[in-house]
C-alpha cells in the first residue's frame, strides 16, 4: 500500500466483502499466478463459464502484472472497483513509507499476495537524537500480521521473500518468526534499525536456507555475541550479499572464510571493523569474484615485525577484476592505500566516509578513478583534495562530504573553494551532500548553474545563522539559485543564515521538491507559508529550531493530506495550533512532545511572545502524519496525540 | 572568567557543566541545552553572533570558546559520531598526539607531540624552550605561582584546567590543545 493513496476515496470500498459483488465470481475462477486464497467463500466452487466481466478482469490482472512502479499501480487502482481488485491481486512489492500510515492488518486484507515488503518507521531526525528513545516503529505487529498469527490462518504471506526495513525497530524474536513463516524468505535488508542481536541473526542464519541477501547497515545492535556466522549451514549457502560493517562483535574468523568460500554466488561482502587487513587478504584471494566489497579495519590491528612477509595485497586487489564498490577503511593505515590502486579504474563507488585521509594520499590514487560515479569521502581531505577529484571523476553523479569533527567553533578543512571545484568538473553531478564551516552565494549559485542535473541538494553549513563568509550576506541567494535553476530538484536541505526570502524562493520554484529539511532558518511564519503555499509536491517537511509558529502551520491545511509527514521541533507552535489542526483534519495524526518530559515548568529563554500567547503552550515536538487507521495504540507515555 | 570548575575537579572528573566563555566578554554565555533542545536566540539574528564570528578573527591567540553544543547538530548520525570517535581514538594510539599549543601575546601557535614527552617536567621544559618563557614549578595548592606564565589545556570536555592537575597518563588522552597563560589571567583556576 502507498502513502500516496487517496485515503478517503478508497476505505470505503475496502470495506466491502469481495463476495458480495456478483460480477466478481471469486469462487469459479483462478486468477493467472498460484492458486487463489479463498476469499468470500460462500460461493460454489463448481465451475461455471466465465462471464465477459471475468474474462475482463483476468485479461486485467494479466496485464497489470507488468506494472511495476507503485506510482502506475495507484493510479491504476483508482480507475473503478475492478480495477482496483485486480491491481490489489496482482501488487507483489509493498512500501509503506510510513508505518503508521496505515494497519497491518489493512495492508493484508487488501493485498493478497506479497513476495516483497518495504517498511519506513522512524522519522529522520530520529537519527540525530531528537526523539526519545521507545518512540515505536516496532517490526513485531507487522511481522506477526504477515505470518497469520493474530488470524489462526495459514501464513498470510506464504510467498513472502524479501523485507527492507529502515528506522524500525527490530526484535530478536521478530526475526525468529521470519525465519519460521517464510519458508522461502530470500532477503533481509535492515538499514538504521535497532533492537535485535547476534542472536537473531544466528536463527537467521541457520533457517533461512534460501537467504540470498543480508544487509545490516548503519543499524545497532544489542551487545550479545553470539557466533552467527558458525550458524549459516556448512555445506554451503546461495548468499549473494552479506553486508554487516555495523555490527561491532568479534566475529569468527574460520567460519567467515568458510562461508566465503561454500558461497560461490557472492558478489557483495561488507566486513567490520574486527577484520583485519591480514585476514581481508585470505578472504578476497577465495572470492576473486566479489563485486562490492568492505575492507574491515585497513590495517593490520598489531604492529607487523620489521621483516615479516607482508602478504602481496596489491596482486590480491588486483585478481578482483570484477570490483566496482570498495568500502570500509576503518581505522585506516595509510601505508596500505597502495593496495587498491589495481581496481581504482574500475571502480564506480568508493565510500572514504570512515577514513582520515589526507590530501596528499587521497591523490595517490584518485587520479586513477575516472569512472566513479558516487564518491563518499571525509573532509580531512580538504579543498585540495575535492579538486582533485574534481579533476578526475567527470562522471561523479553522488558526493558527499562529511565532517571528522563535527562540531560548530573548529576549522573546517572544506569550504566554498571545494565546492566550487566540483561544480566545474562534475558537471553530471546529482546528488551532494556538503558539510563545511564556510561558504558563499557565490559558489552555490555556481553549483546551481554548473550542475543542471541535480536532484539532490544538501548543503551543510555547521555554525548555525552563518552567513556568506566573504560577504556577510544570508545565503538566501544561493539556495533561491539552487530551487530556479536546478530544475529537476527534488530533495533539499537548507543551512546558513537564511532569511524568509530563501523561502520565498523555495515556494516560487522548487515546484518538484519532495523532501526539504531547515535548521536554525527563517524569521518567522511567512517562511513556512511560503513553503506550504507554493511547493505542491512537498511530502517530507522537517523542521528543527526555526521561529515558525501556528500562522505558518495553519496555512498548510490544504496540503497536509497530501505529504508523508511534518516535523517541527523546537519551533513556536502551541498545542493550541496543534489541536486546531487535529481537529480540521481527522485522518491526520497528531503527535506532540514536550519539550520537557517531567512536565516541569519550562525553562522559556528568551522567546518574544508577539501572539500574546502563553510561552508555556509552545510544543517541543510535533510529528503529524496522515493515517487510514488513526492514532496508534502503542504510543508511549511521552507521546500525546491530539 | 570562571573560577569553581578547577577546584571541584579533583572530586568530580567527568562534570557535565558547561562553563561560561574564556577570550571574548561581549558575548552572552549561552545556555546549558537540554534534551530536546530551546535554542535561544534561533529567532533573533542579534548582533552578538555576529560580533562573534568577527571576533574570531581578531583574537587569533586567545583560543575562541566553543558554543554550546546543541542536540544533534550538525546532523551527522549517531552512527557515524560513534564510529569516528572510535576511530580517534585507536588513531591516536598509533600516531602521535599532536596538540595545538598558544601562547598569549606570540603571535602564531605551535604544535608538539605529547607522545614525545614521559611526564610534565619534561613537557614544561620544552614548552618554555619553545616560547622563550619561565613556566615554573608546579605546585597543587598555589599553581604556578610566582612565574610569569602558567600552561593550561582544553579538554575532551571542552573545559580549560591547568595543566599538572591530573595523572599525566590522563592528562595525555584527555588534552586537546595548550594554552600558555600569562599568570595574571590563570590565577583563578589554580586556587580554591
Amino acid at each position: 500500500m502507498s502513502s500516496e493513496d487517496r485515503s478517503s476515496e478508497m476505505s470505503e470500498d475496502e470495506e466491502r466483502p469481495p463476495s458480495s459483488d456478483p460480477a466478481a465470481g471469486v469462487g469459479g475462477v483462478k486468477p493467472p499466478r498460484s492458486p487463489s486464497t479463498v476469499h468470500g467463500g460462500d460461493l460454489p466452487c463448481s465451475y461455471i463459464s466465465p462471464n465477459p466481466d471475468q474474462v475482463l478482469e483476468n485479461v486485467l490482472e494479466n496485464v497489470l502484472c507488468f506494472l511495476t512502479s507503485r506510482r502506475d499501480r495507484n493510479a491504476a487502482s483508482l480507475v473503478c472497483r475492478s480495477w482496483y481488485r485486480a491491481e490489489a491481486l496482482t501488487r507483489s512489492d509493498l512500501f509503506i513509507g510510513n508505518c503508521y500510515a496505515v494497519s497491518p492488518g489493512r495492508v493484508i486484507n487488501r493485498f493478497k499476495r506479497v513476495n516483497s515488503v518495504a517498511i519506513k518507521g522512524k522519522p529522520r531526525f530520529a537519527d540525530f537524537s531528537l526523539l526519545p528513545a521507545d518512540w515505536g516503529a516496532n517490526f513485531t505487529p507487522w511481522v506477526n500480521s504477515m505470518a497469520g498469527a493474530y488470524r489462526g490462518l495459514d501464513k498470510v504471506y506464504r510467498g513472502l521473500e524479501k523485507v527492507y526495513l529502515k528506522r524500525m525497530s527490530v526484535a530478536d524474536e521478530d526475526l525468529a518468526v521470519l525465519a519460521h513463516s517464510f519458508p522461502n524468505f530470500k532477503e533481509l535488508v535492515l538499514v538504521c534499525c535497532d533492537g535485535f542481536g547476534t542472536n537473531g541473526l544466528a536463527i537467521v542464519a541457520s533457517e533461512c536456507r534460501k537467504i540470498r541477501v543480508l544487509d545490516l547497515i548503519e543499524s545497532e545492535l544489542v551487545e550479545d555475541e553470539v557466533d552467527w556466522i558458525s550458524c549459516f549451514p556448512q555445506n554451503g549457502t546461495c548468499l549473494e550479499s552479506l553486508i554487516f560493517d555495523c555490527v561491532d562483535s568479534p566475529i569468527n574468523f574460520e567460519a567467515l572464510e568458510r562461508l566465503v568460500v561454500k558461497s560461490p554466488s557472492l558478489k557483495k561482502l561488507r566486513l567490520n571493523r574486527q577484520v583485519t587487513i591480514v585476514q581481508l587478504y585470505r578472504l578476497i584471494v577465495r572470492a576473486p569474484q566479489l563485486t562490492h566489497l568492505g575492507t574491515g579495519s585497513f590495517g593490520p590491528g598489531e604492529i607487523v615485525a620489521q621483516g615479516e612477509q607482508e602478504p602481496d595485497y596489491v596482486s590480491a586487489f588486483a585478481a578482483c577484476k570484477s570490483l566496482v564498490c570498495l568500502s570500509g577503511f576503518r581505522e585506516i593505515n595509510a601505508h596500505y592505500l597502495p593496495a587498491i590502486v589495481p581496481v581504482c579504474a574500475n571502480l564506480t563507488s568508493l565510500n572514504l566516509s570512515y577514513a582520515t585521509i589526507s590530501t596528499e594520499q587521497l591523490k595517490s590514487f584518485i587520479y586513477h578513478c575516472h569512472k566513479l560515479q558516487t564518491l563518499w569521502v571525509l573532509d580531512s581531505v580538504c579543498d585540495e583534495g575535492l579538486q582533485a577529484v574534481a579533476a578526475t571523476c567527470k562522471d561523479l553523479h553522488e558526493l558527499r562530504v562529511f565532517p571528522i569533527d563535527p562540531r560548530e567553533d573548529v576549522e573546517g578543512p572544506v569550504s566554498e573553494v571545494g565546492l566550487l571545484a566540483i561544480s566545474e568538473g562534475c558537471r553530471k553531478l546529482q546528488s551532494i551532500l556538503y558539510f563545511c564551516q564556510r561558504m558563499t552565494n557565490a559558489a552555490v549559485v555556481a553549483m546551481s548553474k554548473n550542475c543542471p542535473d541535480l536532484v539532490v541538494f544538501r548543503l551543510c553549513i555547521m555554525g548555525r545563522h552563518r552567513p556568506d563568509h566573504l560577504t556577510g550576506e544570508p545565503m538566501d541567494e544561493g539556495f533561491g539559485a539552487i530551487v530556479k535553476n536546478c530544475k529537476k530538484l527534488t530533495r533539499l536541505a537548507v543551512s546558513g543564515l537564511l532569511t524568509d526570502k530563501a523561502f520565498s524562493y523555495i515556494g516560487q520554484y522548487g515546484k518538484l521538491v519532495r523532501t526539504l529539511s531547515v535548521a536554525f532558518a527563517g524569521d518567522g511564519d511567512m517562511s513556512l507559508k511560503y513553503l506550504v503555499e507554493g511547493c505542491p509536491n512537498l511530502q517530507k517537511l522537517e523542521i528543527r529550531d526555526s521561529p515558525f509558529g501556528d500562522l505558518g502551520l495553519l496555512a498548510g491545511l490544504h496540503h497536509y493530506y497530501n505529504m508523508r509527514f511534518l516535523w517541527m521541533s523546537s519551533c513556536r507552535v502551541t498545542r493550541a495550533g496543534c489541536s486546531r489542526i487535529a481537529r480540521q483534519l481527522p485522518r491526520l495524526v497528531v503527535e506532540v512532545i514536550s519539550s520537557d518530559d517531567d512536565g516541569e515548568g519550562r525553562d522559556i529563554g528568551d522567546y518574544d511572545d508577539i501572539e500574546g500567547r502563553d510561552v508555556g503552550d509552545l510544543v517541543g515536538t510535533l510529528y503529524m502524519y496522515r493515517s487510514l487507521d488513526g492514532p496508534r495504540a502503542d504510543a508511549p507515555r511521552f507521546v500525546n496525540i491530539l | 572568567m570562571e573560577m569553581g570548575k578547577a577546584a571541584n575537579y579533583e572530586n568530580e572528573l567527568a562534570t557535565e557543566l558547561r562553563l561560561g566563555l574564556l577570550g571574548t566578554d561581549h558575548h552572552e554565555p549561552e545556555k546549558q541545552s537540554f534534551p530536546s533542545s530551546l535554542v535561544i536566540k534561533s529567532n533573533k539574528r542579534s548582533s552578538s553572533e555576529m560580533d562573534y564570528n568577527s571576533s574570531d578573527k581578531c583574537d587569533q591567540d586567545s583560543a575562541p570558546p566553543p558554543k554550546a553544543q546543541v542536540v544533534g547538530w550538525p546532523p551527522v548520525r549517531c552512527y557515524r559520531r560513534n564510529a569516528l570517535q572510535q576511530q580517534k581514538k585507536t588513531e591516536s594510539d598509533v600516531s602521535g598526539m599532536y596538540v595545538k599549543v598558544s601562547m598569549d601575546g606570540a603571535p602564531y601557535l605551535r604544535k608538539i607531540d605529547l607522545r614525545v614527552y614521559k611526564n610534565y617536567p619534561e613537557l614544561l621544559k620544552a614548552l618554555e624552550v619553545m616560547f622563550k618563557c619561565t613556566i615554573g614549578v608546579y605546585s597543587e595548592r598555589e599553581g604556578y605561582n610566582g612565574s610569569d606564565y602558567a600552561p593550561t589545556y582544553e579538554d575532551k570536555d571542552g573545559d580549560w584546567m591547568l595543566v599538572g592537575d591530573v595523572p599525566w597518563n590522563m592528562f595525555v588522552s584527555s588534552c586537546r590543545r595548550l594554552r600558555i597563560m600569562k599568570e595574571s589571567e590563570a590565577k583563578g583556576l589554580g586556587c580554591l
